[in-house]
């Protein structure tokens, strides 16, 4: 009998074969993305299984330092403090985002330059046929309607890099809000996530709000054109913000802003988002398989981007990628070499 | 196997009175555990900003590390003030329909659309907030309301629909059912012959709830207001969604605003360094307090009722 059991239990360890578990936490903005990465990934790759929990950026940060996942997630490059608790963690960029200025109550095509929108933000700007708008509105019509801010309430990676754009582009936003996942607003209503500020926006006649590219593409939310740095005004797509991932020097550990960036097609309001994982794996079936892994994501993976509404990594992007992920390290060889 | 009886009850007894307790303990311990677990939180915010900084302050900045509570004290004292004396004359009002007047088969159908109301769940109740109770403030009621009260601080300013009026009415919603379910418990412990002393003196039915059982209710429909109103204290979700969250103190119903509960959901998860964390903490503190003061109060008073 009690062999029997043992053989039974021999029977089904074996056929289960113990697909290895590898466990992220991070980011809700890649979040889509990634639950149909790991999905195609696995119907090649049978041995490996993904858990990943969407619980934020800042979250994410926290798990990968204390080690309690195999990788983090994160909308923000880690700052130089967070590193410092971190020593040898690796930014890897996996696709790009961005953050869409939308409005309610206005005709289609609204174009903003960057200081009105700070100007907008700041409170300066309370009616929508102010001077400054219709400037650059030649032959809109603009109501005689207060304009409504509306911003995120909760802290957000989101909040991060449109702050991020408002203070390189206006010097008063930057010293009198400054640049945060939360900030204390000179004007305007908070919403709870994308899902929050859209309702303020679609409930309030006159709102201006901002929300990521992907959510306000899928729920067909009005977006304004923004003037970059080249003097163009580029509404926001997935091309145009691969543009501006094109418009950059990228420096080795991929910690960079590229908002406000230059190029004629280049939409200001971008930002890439990474995978936080650790330059000496130490569980080598685990490192070896998180590697091949994000090699298939910043090659095969990017194709499923694009109809997902996040812009894949441009060709230039990639093969600095590659360069980084050769580093990675298990039992001191590359994670990508042959076992 | 041949105890006596006495006995073997005895032993019961005995395994009775040491579980119980343990359990009671358990309990108690896990208050104590979750508040000095909030206090380690909460520590950087102390030793960089002092107490009294943190509770009285109202700069909410977390850029600059800069924190006070006081907005979202208020806040959450507005709202649940507000939610309570929208929902207690209603409430009370339909617990005594239900205990005085209603036939048996209306009493059946109205307290189960009570108990159906009370489990909503609450971000249905703030969803309904935003999409119809919001845009009906800010297109009818407000301006209303601004008409024909603006003599009042209360409800002047531009109808912006959400705020602490709007987050006040979907709380008096939530917390109807806890207060009328209560004080209709309460009306049931009444004596029957006290109102039918009443009657048979030639009181009305509005006479003999007036002067019979709403006196003799009155410390029972306290406590149940108590009751909802830390119901309200602590909701987090409906109230994050209509109010508007915006860290300032105003008079105005229709200004937006923001409670201590919804400042936590929405920072905590992203909350970067130990003192933004911390002051979040010490706003969970400042709620625990709030809340647990207000619910011994209610016991205190339920107690001295029925000893009465």
């Amino acid at each position: 009998m009690r062999k029997l059991i043992a053989l039974s239990f021999l029977i089904a360890g074996s056929a289960l074969a113990a697909p290895l578990l590898i466990n992220g936490a991070g980011a809700t903005f890649p979040f889509p993305l990634y639950s149909k990465w790991f999905g195609e990934y696995q119907k090649t790759h049978k041995d490996a299984q993904f858990n990943y929990q969407s619980i934020g950026s800042g979250g994410g940060i926290k798990q990968i330092t204390a080690r309690t996942v195999d990788f983090g997630a994160s909308d923000a490059p880690m700052s130089d403090a967070e590193i410092a608790a971190a020593p040898g963690i690796m930014h890897i960029p996996t696709v790009l985002g961005a953050v869409a200025v939308v409005y309610n109550g206005l005709p289609a095509g609204l174009k903003l330059s960057p200081e009105a929108l700070a100007d907008l933000f700041l409170g300066k700007i309370t009616k929508w046929n102010d001077a400054r708008i219709a400037m650059l509105n030649p032959g809109m019509k603009l109501p005689d309607v207060a304009v409504t801010i509306a911003h995120r309430s909760d802290g957000s990676g989101t909040t991060a890099v449109f702050t991020d754009y408002l203070g390189k582009v206006s010097s008063e936003w930057k010293s009198k809000v400054g640049v945060g996942k939360a900030v204390k607003w000179p004007v305007g209503l908070g919403g709870k996530g994308n899902e929050g500020v859209t309702g303020l926006c679609k409930s309030t006649p006159g709102a201006l709000g901002y929300v990521e590219l992907a959510y306000a593409s899928q729920n067909k939310l009005t977006m304004a054109s923004l003037r970059n740095a080249d003097g163009e005004f580029v509404a926001p797509s997935i091309a145009s913000t691969s543009a501006a991932a094109a418009g950059v020097t990228l420096p080795a550990d991929f910690r960079v802003s590229i908002t406000n960036a230059k190029g004629k097609a280049s939409y200001p309001i971008s930002a890439f988002t990474y995978i936080l994982l650790y330059k000496d794996q130490a569980d080598a079936a685990k490192g070896r398989a998180l590697t091949q892994f994000l090699w298939w994501a910043t090659h095969e993976g990017q194709v499923v981007a694009g109809p997902l509404d996040y812009a894949p990594l441009p060709a230039a992007v990639v093969s600095k990628v590659e360069t980084a992920l050769r580093t990675i390290m298990v039992q001191g060889r590359s994670a990508l070499a042959a076992n | 196997m041949l105890l006596p009886q006495t006995d073997r009850r005895h032993i019961g007894d005995r395994v009775f009175g040491i579980v119980l307790p343990v359990l009671g303990c358990a309990l108690l311990a896990v208050a104590l555990i979750i508040f000095f677990a909030c206090a380690k939180l909460a520590l950087p915010a102390i030793e960089k900003l002092g107490v009294l900084r943190l509770l009285t302050g109202s700069d909410w900045n977390p850029v600059e590390e800069s924190f006070g509570a006081l907005p979202f004290i208020y806040g959450t004292l507005v709202t649940s003030l507000v939610g309570i004396v929208l929902a207690l004359p209603i409430s009370v009002g339909l617990a005594l329909f239900l205990t005085e007047m209603a036939p048996r088969q209306v009493r059946v159908v109205v307290a189960m659309l009570v108990q159906i109301l009370a489990g909503i769940p609450s971000v249905v109740y703030g969803l309904w907030g935003l999409m119809v109770l919001v845009p009906l403030l800010r297109s009818t009621v407000e301006p209303a309301l601004g008409r024909w009260l603006g003599f009042l601080p209360l409800f002047r300013g531009p109808p912006i629909g959400l705020g602490y009026l709007a987050a006040g009415i979907i709380l008096a919603i939530m917390i109807l059912p806890t207060i009328a379910s209560v004080t209709v418990e309460v009306l049931r412990t009444m004596p029957q012959a006290l109102r039918e002393g009443a009657l048979a003196l030639g009181a009305t039915p509005w006479e003999a709830i007036r002067l019979v059982v709403l006196p003799y209710a009155r410390r029972g429909i306290f406590g149940a207001a108590i009751l909802g109103l830390g119901r309200a204290l602590g909701e987090t979700m409906a109230v994050t969604m209509v109010i508007g969250n915006q860290p300032e103190i105003h008079a105005s119903l229709f200004s937006p605003g923001y409670t201590l509960p919804s400042v936590i959901a929405n920072e905590f998860a992203e909350a970067t360094g130990a003192v933004h964390t911390g002051a979040l903490a010490a706003l969970a503190l400042a709620l625990f307090l709030v809340s647990l003061t207000l619910s011994g109060a209610a016991r205190v008073l339920i107690r001295s009722r029925r000893l009465r």
